[in-house]
């Protein structure tokens, strides 16, 4: 359901209804929008004096401008800018140059082509929403609220400004890093006031482009909100600053006995806060359930600045409705959490790996229906992969295969509090499974470094992916009996256009990851994959977004998995928690017709 | 190629990724409940015998521990990476073994099942004696290549030619068999224990035979007389510039 060209059908339509003359662009069609914001070139044209007619300096005589050329011109951020003699040459987005801020340098730099992502904005033909601009008085502002912790210096916002798959790139001109829920506050409470947009941002590890700013949008980071609150060792529920890092706490909580419910490959470097925003899924879902369950409280800061404190460290508590369920997997839309409360659980005395081949598909999901029935209740893992995602671990990170080549690998994991009873039970299972054919060859790891190496095989092929080339990334929910059909379906589809096509996931929740490599990033291989993806999903009444999130890479594609009146209901949420909409603007869910 | 009859000591101990903790009392680490696995180099050492075995150059490779019956389970896993026989010498649980009655052992079994060479992990990771392969090698008169990075069986299985670690840099050595070589860790890296051999590992012998009767009766000549932890770590200090840099470098008696 994208449209081509703007809103309205007809090129140079008069859709928008703003006073332009007719007919006067005769121009080939707009390059493709990427993104649900509607383009209104219409109204962009409309600021410029005689629309497409724009005049050249040179000559000071009149010029028609194509449509391509005309988006050079206008600038990705919708303002007018007056160019050199030379239209070809790209000037970096205005937002992103401010002489005040760092004096000399950028005006006159031609964006460096090669190393750097391409800006978001103008990679999508984004237009900018009406937020206020960053102002030296703001900037004075905060740096009196929080000083020393407000950041404008361009070299260090780099890196915040980008995601960790490289693929989306903000102008951010300041970050922030508060230390409590009130320096958050005080922050909204300003911002709301002043409509400035703020992009709130944990660990930066989000998959879906919805942890960096798409313009100008102030970076609220939650690094330096790292303290642990209390820990209550008998009913073994943490609370903690949103900013902790999930492997942090993991060893903290480790060092008492308990572990956190959820463990995922970014575990280095996400924090829990932007764990809970976006309902992160992981490794360990299968056993310990999902945020939805595990987080008891939270404490979140309001788009203007009203703390909202509901960081009960209760198991169970019916009095009214369960706000924190709105703000769990909100994707920092809705407001920025800066507290959590979470059950852990014991820590599992016992810990058993084994890493199984096997021959097709059916035959992983016959071993996981095993699996489950003999190994039922200490049963806390269970993986897949192809063997094309085995020959990328092998290839880029020169990790070894334990097993002989299979077309799939499968990692079961068990936990329990006794170690014989465990290996019993695993080994009687994995006989079973050799001698019924199911699994070819396997291998069990019981000690520390090598459950850690066998890890790795699985949590890696990210990584491997991201040296490959470029990715293109899917996660997807579906019955698990169709769920790798995808895989082979989209292979067949793309033929020889793509380099690599490979499926893994955690197949007892029944959540393929979906990715294909490239040489380089192309629109056509884009085309061929969505909408066919998300149709492919809907058709089977799957999720186009199992644990990712919508981020801004998935936000015009909610119906595919979401009827319109629960969007509406959402946008509607959206208005009344966020009426300014300066919260994670341009992400999750379309604009509010 | 000669059919070489390979001999590898194995020992349990505690896993190399638990946190060790000392008992209350100082007189000994906490070993209940906590994860034991094969030694890491007895692993290597194994690995090597395997791959021997599997180019031809051995015929039969002999998996041995001194232990309490606990050790069973180290010998299945080494059965399951390849070794084709295991023998366990049982001491009684709490007894105390150190190399010396652990050499007595292997070079006991070395003579009695006609072994041409003894492989061995070059030190254990729990007492980090590495004495044990060199006490072999006295106790059968044999001559020794420890610290091996590299292993190679000559033509006709006459000798075999050890490339050693040492401080200086890699030293070659040329050995006539029998002959005991200790394992470092950059001679290979050892294989997983896939499942086929898991089953098969099920079905090969293992003999336990008390420790006792092949020499290796336990007795302690040394006596530990505490164990603690190291100090913790104590915070560094940061200093604005050399003066200040100087003036607590001479305060701390350093200078």
């Amino acid at each position: 359901m994208r449209a081509l060209g703007p809103r309205g059908g007809g090129r140079g339509g008069s859709a928008a209804g703003s006073s332009r003359p007719q007919g006067a662009l005769r121009a080939p069609p707009p390059p493709k929008r990427r993104c649900g914001v509607p383009r209104q070139q219409e109204a962009c044209l409309s600021l410029l004096p005689g629309s497409a007619m724009g005049i050249s300096l040179a000559s000071g005589h009149p010029v028609r401008h194509s449509w391509s050329q005309m988006r050079r011109l206008v600038g990705s951020c919708g303002t007018w800018r007056p160019q050199s003699a030379a239209p070809e040459q790209r000037r970096p987005c205005r937002a992103a140059v401010r002489p005040w801020l760092c004096p000399g340098s950028a005006l006159h730099t031609a964006r460096p082509r090669c190393q750097e992502v391409p800006l978001t904005c103008e990679r999508y033909g984004l237009r900018r929403l009406p937020f206020a601009r960053l102002s030296r008085g703001d900037v004075a502002f905060f740096e009196s609220l929080m000083p020393g912790r407000a950041c404008t210096n361009p070299e260090e916002l780099k890196s915040f400004n980008v995601d960790w798959l490289k693929s989306v790139r903000g102008c951010s001109e300041l970050l922030l890093k508060p230390k409590t829920a009130a320096e958050v506050s005080q922050v909204l409470r300003y911002c709301h006031e002043r409509n400035l947009a703020v992009s709130p941002q944990g660990g930066n590890t989000g998959l879906v482009g919805g942890s960096v700013p798409v313009f100008d949008e102030i970076i609220l980071s939650t690094a330096l909100m790292n303290q642990i609150i209390s820990f209550d060792p008998v009913s073994g529920i943490l609370v903690c600053q949103a900013g902790c890092i999930l492997e942090e706490l993991h060893e903290y909580l480790e060092e008492r006995g308990f572990i956190m419910p959820l463990d995922l490959g970014a575990k280095g470097s996400c924090q829990i806060g932007g764990n809970v925003a976006t309902n992160a899924g992981g490794l360990r879902l299968l056993r310990y359930g999902s945020l939805r369950g595990t987080v008891l409280g939270l404490q979140v800061v309001l788009a203007d600045g009203t703390v909202l404190d509901c960081l009960t460290s209760l198991r169970k508590d019916n009095t009214g409705y369960d706000l924190k369920q709105l703000f769990i997997g909100s994707e920092g839309t809705l407001g920025v959490i800066t507290a959590v409360s979470i059950l852990c659980p014991q820590k599992p005395k016992a810990v058993n790996l084994a890493f199984l081949g096997c021959q097709d598909f059916s035959r992983v999901q016959e071993t996981f229906t095993t699996c489950r029935a003999m190994l039922g209740e200490i049963l806390s893992a269970y993986e897949f992969m192809d063997e094309k995602c085995m020959e990328l671990v092998e290839k880029h990170l020169g990790l070894s295969n334990p097993v002989r080549g299979s077309p799939f690998y499968v990692l079961i994991e068990t936990s329990g509090s006794n170690s014989t009873h465990d290996e019993e039970k695993l080994n009687s299972f994995l006989e079973q499974a050799m001698t019924s054919g199911l699994v070819t060859d396997g291998t069990v790891a019981v000690d520390d470094k090598k459950i850690k190496t066998l890890w790795s095989l699985r949590e890696r092929i990210t990584e491997a992916l991201t040296r490959d080339g470029c990715v293109y990334k899917y996660d997807i929910s579906a019955p698990v009996g169709k769920l790798y059909d995808l895989v082979t379906d989209m292979r067949a589809r793309l033929g020889q256009s793509a380099k690599n096509v490979v499926g893994y996931g955690h197949l007892g929740d029944g959540n393929l990851h979906l990715n294909i490599t490239a040489e380089s990033y192309s629109h056509s291989l884009l085309d061929a994959i969505e909408p066919f993806v998300y149709e492919w999903t809907a058709r089977h009444n799957g999720s186009i977004s199992a644990e990712h999130g919508l981020g801004f890479k998935k936000k015009q594609f909610i119906q595919y998995s979401k009827p319109n009146e629960a969007i509406f209901l959402m946008q509607r949420f959206k208005a009344m928690l966020d009426p300014r909409g300066i919260l994670n603007p341009y992400k999750m869910l379309p604009s509010s017709p | 190629m000669a059919a070489l009859r390979v001999l590898v000591g194995v020992k349990r101990v505690i896993d190399f990724a638990v946190k060790v903790r000392v008992m209350p009392g100082g007189q000994g680490v906490q070993t209940e409940g906590v994860k034991h696995s094969m030694n890491p180099f007895c692993e290597i050492a194994l690995e090597e015998a395997v791959r021997l075995r599997e180019r031809g150059g051995a015929a039969e490779v002999i998996a041995a521990a001194v232990g309490t019956s606990k050790c069973q389970e180290t010998l299945r896993t080494a059965l399951a990476m390849g070794a084709d026989r295991a023998v366990l010498a049982e001491v009684a649980a709490g007894a105390e073994v150190g190399p010396r009655e652990v050499a007595a052992v292997l070079a006991e079994l070395a003579r009695k099942h006609r072994a041409d060479l003894v492989l061995l992990g070059k030190q254990a990771i729990d007492d980090d004696c590495n004495q044990t392969g060199q006490m072999v090698a006295a106790l059968l008169d044999w001559p020794q290549g420890t610290f091996a990075s590299q292993l190679e069986l000559e033509e006709g299985g006459a000798a075999v030619r050890v490339q050693r670690e040492v401080d200086g840099g890699l030293e070659t050595l040329r050995l006539r068999l029998p002959a005991v070589v200790t394992a470092d860790l950059r001679l290979n890296e050892p294989r997983y224990a896939t499942l086929p051999n898991i089953m098969k590992a099920k079905k090969k012998p293992l003999e336990v035979v008390a420790a006792a009767e092949l020499g290796g009766a336990p007795n302690p000549r040394l006596k530990v007389l505490g164990v603690s932890e190291p100090p913790g770590r104590q915070g560094g200090v940061r200093v604005d510039d050399v003066p200040a840099l100087v003036a607590q470098l001479r305060q701390s008696g350093c200078v």
